[in-house]
């Protein structure tokens, strides 16, 4: 199986879907590498390494009947699947603050220009519909110390928004 | 002396219960010195226990000197080791020589007390604290058959700055 795609999935969320595409997948001899699934504002999202013998089209025409079936839309990239180098975060970068446009991008731009390599980044929009606020967490690579990005990201901070960076010491033994 | 292979997850061997050093003689040297070697090829480790390697006793070493500004013991053989008191939780990123190509969050003891003999069968106790503690922590769950996967917490939430209250 030296065929690697990269299946995303975007629909309504309900219980099963999971199941539902694994075993379509699974019964159609795919083999399945690494995965994310979060839901996203009440709908299902996943983007899943999937490894077959069969062309794109081919796992377009297997998956098709079941995504219809549950209201989904899905996509698929050829892909190089590149396992075995998960790069180890060296800094998490936590971020909240009332909700408003450019949070995002102030700070991923700042941490850009500072050399932070963004490795996962969450968000969530939490509070109540009147007073949104605003959770993100980044977890990312760099060589600067956390004094030096804490120092770059203070504008924001000056802007009500909570800023924080901690390094994350990764302990082997 | 040698460096022997590493066991990886999933073999069996390294969730065996660990038994106690109740001979401390030359081989048992010689297989720290082994342990020792073993470690220092490894990428980074700061600490190895015995199953690692393949012998299911009650040993290991822990090094966290290379780590500037921690209060720390320096280089550790501690055989049949015992956590006897331990405070406060806290969460933190472990890797694991035996689990390549994979680091997760771990909740841990803050502060530890430990009691344990060195490899002339002396009693030693310590009191640490923070990155050590957590060190010894990860290597003495490899004597009771525990990898850190047996403790993973959720990698979504903000729980390096909580701490969990006890």
């Amino acid at each position: 199986m030296n065929n690697w795609h990269m299946l995303t999935i975007v629909g309504e969320d309900k219980p099963g879907i999971v199941a539902k595409i694994t075993y379509t997948l699974y019964s159609n001899n795919c083999n399945l590498g690494e995965a994310s699934m979060n839901r996203l504002g009440g709908n299902f999202t996943t983007m899943l390494m999937i490894s077959s013998n069969d062309d794109k089209t081919k796992l377009h025409d297997l998956l098709a009947p079941i995504c219809e079936t549950l209201n989904l839309r899905f996509h698929i990239d050829d892909i190089q699947g590149k396992l075995h180098d998960h790069h180890v975060p060296t800094t998490l970068i936590t971020v909240s603050g009332a909700d408003r446009s450019g949070i995002v991008s102030q700070v991923t731009n700042t941490l850009f220009e500072n050399g932070l390599d963004i490795l996962n980044l969450s968000s969530d929009v939490a509070g109540t519909e009147s007073k949104p606020i605003y959770i993100m967490q980044i977890e990312g690579v760099t060589n600067k110390e956390t004094s030096d990005l804490e120092r770059a990201l203070q504008p924001l901070k000056e802007n009500n928004i909570d800023v924080s960076v901690q390094s994350i010491d990764t302990l082997v033994g | 002396m040698a460096v022997r292979e590493i066991l990886c997850y999933p073999d069996l061997n390294l969730k065996r219960i660990s038994t106690a050093v109740e001979n401390f003689d030359k081989s048992l040297l010689d297989f720290i010195q082994d342990l020792e070697d073993t470690m220092s090829v490894g990428p980074g480790a700061v600490g190895i226990a015995a199953p690692q390697i393949g012998n299911n006793i009650r040993a290991l070493i822990v090094d966290v000197s290379a780590k500037k500004k921690i209060k720390q013991h320096g280089h550790l053989i501690l055989i049949n080791p015992e956590i006897t008191q331990w405070e406060g939780l806290k969460i933190g990123r472990e890797g694991c020589l035996s689990i390549p190509d994979y680091t997760g969050n771990v909740i841990r003891a803050e502060k530890i007390s430990l009691s344990a003999q060195n490899q002339f069968s002396e009693t030693i106790t310590f009191e640490m604290e923070g990155y050590e503690a957590r060190a010894v922590q990860h290597e003495i769950d490899h004597l009771d058959g525990l990898l850190f996967l047996d403790r993973l917490v959720s990698r979504n939430n903000d729980l390096f700055k909580r701490k969990i209250k006890t």
